[in-house]
């Protein structure tokens, strides 16, 4: 499924970014990626949703997104493998990743940033936290 | 009067005569035809006699005179040794000839695990103790040729003249027979032959004058018992410590006395000689001390007052007029002297050689024993020069102690010296826990306790200071050597051998009992303690890397190139004559070892050979031999060994709970992980979901109830998670109250699928086999609902069928109930098979209503009700079996 809605009134973005904002989402449980894409679409993002970790690599690569929100328990595959594999492909190196995490401990986050994870977030969180998040990595890598 | 040039004739002949008789009788034994005679019981017994010097020929007669009857403890301590204890001595030459005893030092050593250190500390206490009887000896010779000087004016007389020729004519006697060959195993017939013939001269001489001095002189037997009476002899005044001490030292000199060791037990042919010597040898000492007690009552009333008594053997007849038996009487003091001192030396010079020259000179040598100089000429005359010092040493010791002391007084302190060897001794033969380290402590106790308190007070001149002797050491009181630890009012000889005989005992003990034996001493103990059980060698060689060549240049150095390759010759034909050289078999090791040692001593033999052999090793028929006495220490080990066991185990324990403790905090955290992420899952969207209807006024109707419901739904299911949490709690800690009733299982189940499919929206058909249901169970019906609640919503929940269908069927084996639940779906994939039961287990995510806790909860259920509950493979779809004891029978 992908769905694309155009930029939201009043953004003060710049070209490039108003043009297509697109996340892809990794996530298992279906109530809470129907939660992150309605907030992210009303945002302005276009949002990519996909619950296997199996397969998560190949979608990612496919869908060259902006951004990747990520689970960190998922089937098939834990986040952490997929974020490791990321950064080991060429051109995705720089992409920012968001982990989520319900199991909020210490060892999980130096894992994940050692892994090469951009931001660590713990369920549950508010959603004007997941929308600050993405924006502010959206912006860093667009500096970047 | 006899002049002292007849005199110094008569002596020279006298001389001349035992050198003939010594050259003689050892070319007879060298051709192999010594006369029977000379190996009799006759020539061992009058060789002990020895034992009866110049100090017993003059000076108990001077004793007598000074202390009565005192003198006869002199003898009746030899005499009681040898009638009361042949059978310790018997053992004693038994050792001797099976280990090839060189010396009482080799002796000890051997016993204690071939330690040099030991020889070389009993030779240093012997040439200690026996030097000043040697210049004693001297000392007798020089004042029987003053006693003739005094008779002859003509001649001016030089005292140190005559001690150093008669010292220096004595050396060259001892060496000539008594180095002549190396082995000092084997017997020294010409030295035994003439030492022999001298126990007759002195024992004629004493007769002689006895018998003169009682018929000739007291006029009979009663006239002499009349004289003996009046004298002061006849005031019987005995004092009985001084009796039991002075009989003591004397048994214990007898057997501790390198001379005496040396004619007793390395020179003995036969043991039983020691049989006829046991009675033969206390005769013969009756008979030379028959005669004392007359001479000296006699001497005392015919001579002036101040006239030495310990002359009196020679003064009497020359006051008499008797020139031919003072002269005969001459002779046996001389012979008493010579023999003493011959003997002595050789003794004492195989073991300095042995003990001390040898090891130095081996160290010194630094390199293989096989390829070292001529070892044979170094013994022989390492062993040469000895008797040279050791003769030198007595010579100066004479000067030092001025001459003076009374002959008597200097014995004693000799006896009490060599008597500190005792404890070692005969603790060595009898007690099996007797150490090195203890005879080493005991032997130095007694050793430093008799310097102080009796060698050094008695050579006073400034050798101990005065205040020393009055005040005590450091000028503390209970240490003044003849008063130690503040007991006075003792007789000296009584005290320094009382206190040095006990502390040694004492200190040898303790030290022994608290130390513990080296292999090679426990084996040579049981081979001392137990000698007549077996006499076989006391450990092994490992043959294997001797080198043989090796072994045979050593020898001929050491043995002699005639007698090594004789001997080498006999163990070749023994091993049955193959190649050159015989193999270096363990046996022929040791029995090379055992004739190596009665050369050059059991320590250095030892280390020789280890030198080339490459090191001993204990074999197990020795280990088999010691092993009653190892039993207790066995028993011992095991007891530590059983201890060791338990404590191992218990570390085992430890560590296997450690490790379970471990598990556990890992599975607990495993488990907080999960219920977090199980609580947080739910949370995150029931915030999402209510920020949204919170912050959003534009949402639709439609939408609002949406994800009101899923608010709704999220919390029902962290209710369930809840919930099911604590039953698995309950459960798993068995506080569980079990509800049993009986009930018929149609009606459970008729419960367990109306629950189930209550409110589902998924379609599941149940499909059941009532012909097989009829069984009445006993059982907490309500659990066991559950369980069938859970399975049945399982496969309402996983049945990826197009149209889910679940069968259940009951059956009954061997004391089961069996009730199956089987859906028509793909089943569970292998691998997660064996994981379904565990908690938070769940084998696909996406339908996940529950948190994976359902299948877990149904396993505690039934083992809380004895029975079962496992996933059958194989059945086409998810197939869950529950088994449950049959309580009940089937019901119609």
């Amino acid at each position: 499924m992908r769905l694309r809605t155009g930029p939201a009134g009043g953004q003060r973005r710049e070209g490039i970014l108003l043009m297509g904002r697109h996340v892809v989402l990794i996530e298992d449980e279906p109530n809470i990626t129907e939660a992150i894409r309605f907030l992210l679409m009303r945002d302005g993002w276009s949002v990519d949703a996909h619950t296997d970790g199996a397969t998560a690599v190949e979608v990612i690569r496919d869908a060259n997104p902006d951004l990747v929100i990520l689970d960190l328990m998922l089937p098939g595959k834990s986040g952490l493998e997929i974020v490791r594999e990321l950064r080991m492909e060429g051109g995705m190196g720089a992409l920012p990743v968001l982990m989520l995490t319900a199991r909020g401990q210490m060892r999980d986050r130096e894992m994940a940033e050692k892994a090469g994870v951009t931001r660590f977030m713990t369920k549950p969180f508010s959603n004007a936290e997941v929308l600050t998040a993405v924006r502010d990595l959206h912006a860093q890598a667009g500096q970047g | 009067m006899a002049s002292l040039n007849v005199l110094a004739v008569v002596c020279l002949a006298y001389v001349a005569f035992l050198f003939f008789i010594a050259f003689w009788a050892d070319r007879m034994a060298t051709r192999g035809k010594s006369a029977a005679w000379m190996r009799s019981p006759l020539i061992y017994t009058l060789s002990l006699s020895i034992y009866c010097t110049a100090w017993t020929f003059y000076g108990a007669v001077g004793y007598a005179a000074r202390s009565g009857l005192e003198f006869v403890t002199i003898y009746l301590g030899p005499s009681l040794v040898m009638i009361g204890w042949w059978w310790g001595l018997r053992k004693l030459v038994r050792i001797g000839r099976s280990q090839r005893i060189t010396s009482i030092a080799d002796l000890l050593s051997s016993r204690y695990g071939k330690s040099n250190l030991l020889a070389a500390g009993v030779t240093i206490l012997a040439v200690i103790g026996v030097t000043p009887y040697i210049s004693l000896q001297l000392q007798s010779v020089t004042l029987s040729f003053a006693i003739f000087a005094e008779a002859d004016p003509l001649r001016s007389y030089n005292e140190t003249y005559t001690v150093f020729w008669v010292a220096a004519g004595l050396a060259v006697f001892a060496i000539l027979f008594g180095t002549r060959n190396l082995n000092a195993n084997e017997r020294h017939h010409g030295v035994v032959t003439a030492v022999a013939l001298e126990a007759i001269v002195k024992l004629a001489a004493l007769l002689a004058v006895g018998v003169f001095v009682v018929w000739g002189v007291a006029g009979g037997v009663g006239e002499t018992l009349q004289r003996i009476d009046a004298s002061q002899i006849g005031q019987w005044n005995v004092d009985g410590s001084r009796w039991a001490t002075v009989t003591f030292l004397a048994a214990a000199a007898f057997v501790c006395l390198p001379r005496m060791f040396q004619v007793m037990v390395v020179e003995n042919e036969d043991e039983r000689h020691l049989r006829i010597a046991s009675w033969a040898f206390p005769l013969y000492l009756l008979l030379i001390s028959m005669f004392v007690v007359p001479i000296a009552a006699v001497g005392l009333e015919l001579l002036p007052a101040g006239a030495n008594p310990d002359m009196f053997v020679l003064t009497v007849p020359l006051q008499q007029g008797q020139q031919g038996l003072a002269v005969l009487s001459f002779l046996g003091g001389f012979s008493s002297a010579t023999s003493m001192v011959i003997v002595a030396a050789m003794a004492l010079s195989t073991m300095v050689s042995n003990h001390i020259v040898m090891p130095v000179w081996l160290r010194l040598q630094n390199r293989r024993a096989s390829v070292s100089g001529d070892v044979r000429n170094v013994v022989l005359l390492s062993r040469r020069v000895s008797i040279a010092v050791i003769m030198a040493l007595g010579y100066f010791y004479y000067h030092l102690s001025g001459g003076a002391a009374a002959l008597a007084a200097i014995g004693l302190i000799s006896f009490a010296g060599v008597a500190q060897i005792l404890p070692a001794l005969v603790g060595g033969l009898f007690w099996r826990g007797a150490t090195r380290s203890g005879a080493l402590a005991g032997l130095s106790v007694g050793f430093a306790i008799w310097l102080y308190t009796m060698l050094l007070p008695a050579l006073g001149g400034g050798l101990l200071p005065e205040h020393i002797l009055r005040d005590g050491l450091f000028g503390l009181s209970w240490l003044r050597p003849e008063a130690l630890f503040g007991i006075e009012g003792m007789d000296p000889t009584v005290h320094a051998v009382m206190w040095s005989m006990s502390l040694n005992a004492l200190v040898f003990c303790l030290v022994s009992l608290m130390s513990f034996p080296s292999p090679l001493e426990r084996l040579q103990g049981a081979q001392f303690v137990n000698v007549f059980d077996h006499s076989a060698g006391p450990r092994g060689w490992t043959g294997s890397v001797a080198q043989c060549e090796d072994l045979m240049i050593m020898s001929q150095r050491i043995l002699g190139a005639a007698e090594a390759q004789a001997f080498f010759q006999r163990e070749r034909l023994r091993q049955g004559g193959r190649g050159p050289l015989p193999e270096p078999t363990p046996a022929f090791l040791e029995r090379l070892e055992r004739e190596l040692s009665a050369s050059i001593g059991a320590a250095a033999a030892h280390a020789m050979i280890g030198q080339i052999a490459g090191g001993s090793s204990v074999s197990v028929a020795d280990l088999l031999a010691v092993a009653d006495e190892t039993a207790q220490m066995l028993e011992y080990s095991s007891r530590l060994e059983t201890q060791s066991a338990e404590l191992t185990a218990t570390a085992r324990k430890l560590r296997e709970t450690n490790e379970k403790l471990t598990q556990i905090s890992e599975q607990k955290d495993a488990f907080l992980s999960q219920v977090s992420h199980e609580l947080r899952t739910p949370m995150t969207s029931i915030r999402a979901f209510s920020e949204i209807l919170r912050d959003d006024g534009q949402l639709s109707g439609q939408d609002q109830r949406h994800y009101a419901g899923i608010i709704h739904d999220e919390t029902l299911r962290l209710t369930r998670l809840l919930n099911d949490l604590l039953d698995l709690s309950v459960l798993e800690n068995g506080q569980v109250s079990l509800n049993m009733s009986a009930g018929a299982l149609p009606d459970v189940l008729d419960h367990a699928v109306a629950a189930a499919l209550a409110g589902s929206d998924r379609p599941l058909k149940v499909r059941r086999n009532p012909a097989t249901e009829g069984f009445r169970i006993s059982s907490d019906l309500d659990r066991l609902a559950q369980v069938f609640i859970n399975l049945i919503a399982n496969a309402q929940k996983y049945c990826d069928a197009a149209e889910p269908e679940l069968s259940i069927s009951a059956s009954a084996t061997s004391g089961w109930l069996q009730i199956d639940f089987t859906d028509n779906g793909s089943g569970v994939p292998a691998e997660f098979q064996q994981m379904i039961f565990e908690k938070f287990s769940r084998v696909s995510p996406e339908r996940a209503g529950g948190a994976g806790l359902g299948l877990a909860i149904c396993r505690e259920v039934m083992q809380r009700l004895g029975g079962n509950v496992s996933y059958l493979p194989g059945h086409g779809g998810g197939a869950f079996r529950v088994s449950l004891p049959a309580a009940g029978e089937k019901a119609a």
